[in-house]
């Protein structure tokens, strides 16, 4: 059974794997038909490095995750301190409207926003409200969750004596947050920014009812190629943004290796 | 201390862009598109797309099963192992989920297609070609491909928590190692089956892009509605109200669901 499991394990593995292989494979290829390798080239990298067009679409995708997840990270880290203050019906209460995005479909979240802004485009009597801003809001939108249910039980693991002791010592409690509090929950605050910019930057439905012909970001284009025979650059870029994100989260992984063996350490110590 | 004036700024955010985007949208879905009168039309044309949504639900629930049976073992797995390999599994899981879906759906389409990558192997075998794409069986497994992961986290991290002793206890008792799954670890892994299901089924069944791209005309769901309500048909009055009857049935399938568990933080265990 434990072979079983494990030989498993490794194929469904290799099943997730598949299409980064054809992708990053496509990305080296000289033809165009992503299904028959050609022959070897780079020159897909070096036309996406020329590309000003889809460069620009990347930055943009760049601007909004980090704009968002920042801002995201700052008003629902302010909430979950708040919420975990507060008690019953105002807890529960705020807890079902947290959850609302959260188990919404992405389609109905992107429509509802969609129509929102075409009603207030029609009250401020703006054309064309989709683009830049509606963009933010609506990813500030989505990531609000992620930040506070990745804060929240960072807060509830964290010693309420300490916060009392803080301002016992005569802290202000914006100081007690800063100095005590924020230091207790940032492994949560970070994680929920984290989570916050990589759903930003590969969002696509959402984004593709919110946006418009202004200020658009790369996935949204990338579906809009998807329609037209799509361009051998966007594999080059996948394979790129794939080995960039391997290293981050290689580099995270081994400092949690760190902070892990440094933890065995210091109880082994107590012991 | 009084500490809940940091919560209002975040509750004004969620009811202008939460709260109230779903009122416009119940709103929209009773108005005519062109006179924005009261009308019942567009909830009236529902059972024209009954066969629709029957559809989504078939092939969402298919692939909500298919990703428990299919995750379970791996997510098992994976809670057995040692420490550090189970921190580099679980981000080899995570890394498909931070890149674009799009492309990797795209990447089907060139493994499925009649004259792709699986056809071809086939060909050279002296097989097929075989209809591999736009059917429902594709749709399926674009489904399970892009959500597989959605199911074994949170299963990983509920089996990843049950006490030892608890199965080493049953284990004195005497039970055997099948008993002890069927009675310690699988019942104690509800909640995260729970939370698998939903994170499964709900994006499945309001997909649009999956089933446009393997599917054809004959596996058409309903988040291709809304989409072209929206997108191309310009009748958003009728996009409305499919949205409008979609969350209200996902609403109803999680509270149902949600009955066998007690989590505050509901969908959530990650």
């Amino acid at each position: 059974m434990k072979t079983f499991n494990r030989v498993f394990t490794v194929l469904v593995f290799v099943f997730l794997y598949i299409p980064m292989v054809v992708l990053a494979v496509a990305s080296f290829n000289t033809g165009s038909d992503i299904a028959v390798f050609k022959g070897f080239t780079l020159s897909q990298y070096t036309a996406l490095f020329r590309d000003a067009d889809l460069l620009r679409l990347l930055l943009n995708s760049l601007i909004i995750a980090v704009l968002s997840s920042v801002l995201a990270t700052i008003l629902g880290t302010m909430a979950a301190v708040g919420l975990h203050g507060a008690r019953g019906r105002l807890r529960s209460a705020v807890m079902t409207l947290t959850n609302i995005p959260m188990t919404n479909p992405d389609i109905v979240t992107g429509v509802s926003l969609a129509l929102l802004f075409a009603f207030a485009g029609t009250l401020l009597k703006i054309n064309s409200i989709l683009g830049f801003w509606t963009l933010l809001f609506a990813h500030i939108t989505f990531n609000l969750p992620y930040v506070i249910l990745s804060v929240l039980p960072k807060l509830s693991q964290m010693d309420p004596d300490l916060q009392e002791a803080a301002l016992d010592l005569g802290c202000t409690p914006v100081q007690a947050f800063f100095r005590v509090i924020l230091h207790e929950i940032l492994p949560g605050v970070i994680s929920g920014l984290m989570m916050a910019f990589t759903m930003s930057l590969d969002d696509f439905v959402i984004s593709y009812f919110v946006t418009g012909s202004s200020f658009i970001t790369l996935p949204v284009e990338i579906y809009n190629y998807t329609k037209k025979p799509i361009q051998p650059k966007i594999y080059a870029l996948f394979t790129l943004m794939f080995l960039v994100i391997l290293v981050v989260m290689v580099a995270m992984n081994l400092l949690q290796a760190q902070d892990a063996r440094r933890k065995t350490r210091k109880r082994g110590v107590r012991i | 201390m009084k500490r809940n004036g940091l919560l209002w700024p975040y509750v004004a955010w969620m009811t202008l862009f939460t709260l109230i985007p779903l009122g416009v949208v119940v709103y929209y879905a009773f108005t005519d598109s062109l006179t924005g009168a009261f009308t019942l039309a567009n909830l009236s044309h529902l059972g024209t797309y009954l066969p629709i949504f029957l559809r989504s639900i078939f092939l969402s629930l298919a692939s909500s099963a298919i990703c428990l049976v299919v995750g379970y073992p791996v997510a098992y797995t994976i809670a057995q192992a040692r420490p550090s390999r189970q921190r580099l599994l679980s981000m080899l899981l995570m890394l498909p989920m931070c890149m674009s879906f799009l492309l990797r759906t795209l990447a089907w389409v060139a493994m499925l297609e009649d004259t792709g990558i699986l056809n071809q192997l086939l060909g050279s075998l002296g097989i097929g070609p075989l209809p591999l794409i736009r059917t429902n069986g594709a749709v399926i497994l674009g489904m399970v491909y892009n959500y597989l992961p959605y199911m074994i986290l949170p299963l990983y991290t509920v089996i990843m928590k049950i006490d030892p002793r608890l199965i080493e206890a049953a284990q004195d008792l005497g039970c055997n190692g099948r008993q002890v799954f069927a009675q310690v670890t699988l019942p104690l892994s509800v909640p995260g089956i729970i939370s698998g299901l939903t994170m499964v089924f709900v994006p499945a069944v309001s997909t649009f892009y999956i089933s446009q791209k393997l599917g054809s005309t004959g596996t058409t769901m309903i988040g291709d509605v809304i989409e072209s309500q929206f997108k191309t048909a310009y009748n958003p009055n009728l996009g409305a109200a499919l949205s409008l009857v979609m969350m209200i049935l996902i609403f109803l399938c999680i509270g149902f669901m949600n009955r066998f568990t007690d989590q505050e933080e509901g969908v959530m265990t990650l």
